[in-house]
């Protein structure tokens, strides 16, 4: 099987977020980016189910920049994908999410197709869960997101998506677009070997005409200020009082 | 332009979803600063949600347009988006509202792109400001905000769960209009073959009121039970930190985080959780939030409204005693 992995670096969900003072974008300056932490779990499990094929790891549209998006395509090398296709971008901060899917529908497209393609199910900076989906869309192709499990099966897949409060097995014609969650691979961490391999495997270009945003960011604000907590008490015996404040104050708590 | 509201009324496990009725209520409150017109509700599913139609007039829907089928019961992102893109190409309203539930956030992205027009996922503020659309959402879960424009008509947007509250006052009946459906099941590439209910009854984390999360303080998978005795006296629903997700103590689906479900009750508990940022990251937008912690210094005491400083072990037991009293 072909597998395309479209991946995205993300800053680390560790890092402390700063407006930048252009109120525009992210101040970058001490952000480390990371592969999103889907994406890896989504490279496992194409990796697992490429057979005699191959897995395309695609970025396309990252904020962090060209160099930092090219890092993490290592990264997926190294976690196990055959080759990498990067799309450049001359415009990405708060790039809109259907610009993106055009984009790396374009890039699939353009090197024959997939059987299989994999999106995180979120990139965990916009946080949109926009770009799977609206690349299935565009590609005409059925989508299952938040998946948490897949058996491929000839020419067709059983998907299990975690939905609110149930657990859906879903059939698919492939190829087809799955969002995976945590649960659709295993973390993996690199060997040396792996890593030193990578710098030897393929990244390809592949450029396109970025279609207009329809989707933008006009400004940037930090969250709004919260005025400082109170410490009601020490102990059991500050719950009659937190309760009360809860009920009086806050009007948070009906019972 | 036209200048009519679109709700996708997202009907599940034999209701509206809280979400779906917070949209119709938006939008009930948006559509005279958008030129009046018809608030319009479209409803896709089964049998049962075609039963329920018309009570979304309850939260002001002026009309439903029911696309309900034996096949159409259980969701299904590919034919959800179909209908609903269709619905929208013969109505044309200025903009589309969709609760962002996870199937929510499933279905709007495929219907912007179908109309190939812009998409605003999963915003915490959406008015009219100088006749325009004013919309801003969280990034980085939380840690900033965006103001955003959309272009492109209409202008589709999932509207975070609890954002926005329900008519105080609500009406009657809405009148339902059958959607005339131009596809089959069998047009489609992906069909439902099983759906596993959770074994709970419990709200979801993402539509709760009142979330009782717990981390590492916790201590083992076993005293979560604590938590649970108190959340059934809550009504709340159990959260959990990532460390006790990795950890295994917890389910994934549990977890509030930037990697995990980002939530905005109207009341929170972080229970023996430090307050690591990606923590911090999926519940700030919570309206109230308290925090119990034995560790005084802990972040999580920077962020929470009200806080104790306590061995959770003690506290939570006599809060959920002190729960039951005030019950009584």
């Amino acid at each position: 099987m072909r597998i395309v992995v479209c991946i995205k670096p993300v800053p680390d969900t560790a890092a402390r977020i700063k407006v930048h003072k252009d109120g525009a974008r992210i101040d970058p300056d001490g952000v480390k980016f990371t592969l999103g932490p889907y994406d890896s779990r989504c490279i496992a499990r194409a990796v697992a189910l490429k057979g005699a094929g191959e897995v395309v790891a695609l970025a396309a549209g990252a904020a962090a920049g060209e160099a930092e998006a090219k890092k993490r395509i290592k990264d997926a090398l190294a976690l196990g994908c055959d080759k990498g296709i990067f799309v450049p971008d001359p415009a990405p901060e708060n790039r809109d999410p259907l610009a993106v899917a055009k984009a790396l529908a374009s890039a699939i497209q353009g090197q024959g197709g997939a059987d299989l393609i994999f999106c995180g199910r979120q990139a965990t900076d916009d946080q949109a869960l926009a770009v799977g989906p609206m690349l299935a869309t565009l590609l005409d192709l059925p989508c299952v997101t938040d998946a948490v499990g897949i058996e491929v099966t000839g020419g067709s897949a059983r998907v299990q998506r975690a939905a609110e409060g149930r657990v859906e097995t879903l059939e698919v014609t492939l190829p087809a677009v799955i969002t995976g969650q945590r649960d659709i691979g295993d973390e993996q961490y690199p060997k040396l070997k792996e890593i030193l391999a990578a710098g030897k495997k393929p990244i390809a270009e592949h450029k396109v005409e970025w279609a207009a945003a329809k989707y933008a960011v006009a400004g940037l604000v930090p969250p709004p200020e919260k005025a400082p907590g109170k410490i009601v008490g020490e102990g059991p015996d500050a719950v009659p009082a937190l309760l009360n404040l809860l009920q009086t104050e806050a009007k948070a708590l009906a019972l | 332009m036209a200048s009519k509201v679109l709700v996708i009324a997202e009907f599940r496990g034999g209701k509206f979803k809280k979400g779906a009725l917070e949209c119709v209520a938006a939008a009930s409150r948006l559509a005279p600063a958008l030129g009046g017109g018809d608030v319009t509700a479209l409803v896709i599913g089964g049998a049962d949600a075609k039963a329920a139609a018309a009570s979304l007039g309850k939260q002001g829907a002026t009309r439903v347009l029911a696309a309900c089928a034996d096949w159409l019961a259980e969701f299904n992102g590919d034919a959800y988006a179909r209908v609903a893109a269709d619905v929208v190409r013969a109505e044309q309203p200025a903009l589309v509202l969709v609760a962002a539930t996870l199937d929510g956030k499933d279905v709007a992205p495929r219907v912007a792109a179908r109309l190939d027009v812009g998409y605003a996922p999963d915003v915490t503020k959406l008015a009219v400001e100088g006749g325009k659309l004013a919309i801003a959402r969280p990034l980085y879960a939380g840690k900033a905000y965006a103001n955003v424009t959309l272009a492109g008509a209409p202008a589709v947007v999932s509207v975070r769960p609890n954002t926005f509250a329900l008519l105080e006052a609500p009406g009657a009946d809405a009148p339902v209009a059958d959607v005339a459906l131009a596809f089959g099941a069998g047009d489609l590439k992906s069909k439902v073959v099983a759906v596993e209910a959770a074994k709970t009854d419990k709200v979801d984390l993402t539509e709760a009121e009142v979330i009782v999360s717990g981390g590492r303080g916790l201590k083992g998978p076993e005293h979560f039970v604590l938590l649970e005795a108190l959340a059934a006296e809550l009504g709340a629903t159990v959260g959990a930190s990532r460390a006790v997700v990795d950890a295994g103590w917890r389910p994934h689906h549990d977890q509030v985080g930037q990697t995990g479900k980002t939530v905005s009750p109207n009341l929170y508990f972080a229970v023996g959780i430090s307050g690591a940022i990606q923590h911090l990251a999926g519940m700030a937008t919570s309206k109230c939030i308290v925090a119990v912690n034995k560790d005084k210094d802990a972040p999580i005491f920077k962020v929470a409204d009200y806080g104790i400083v306590g061995d959770l072990f003690d506290v939570v037991p006599r809060m959920t005693d002190e729960v039951k009293k005030l019950k009584k």
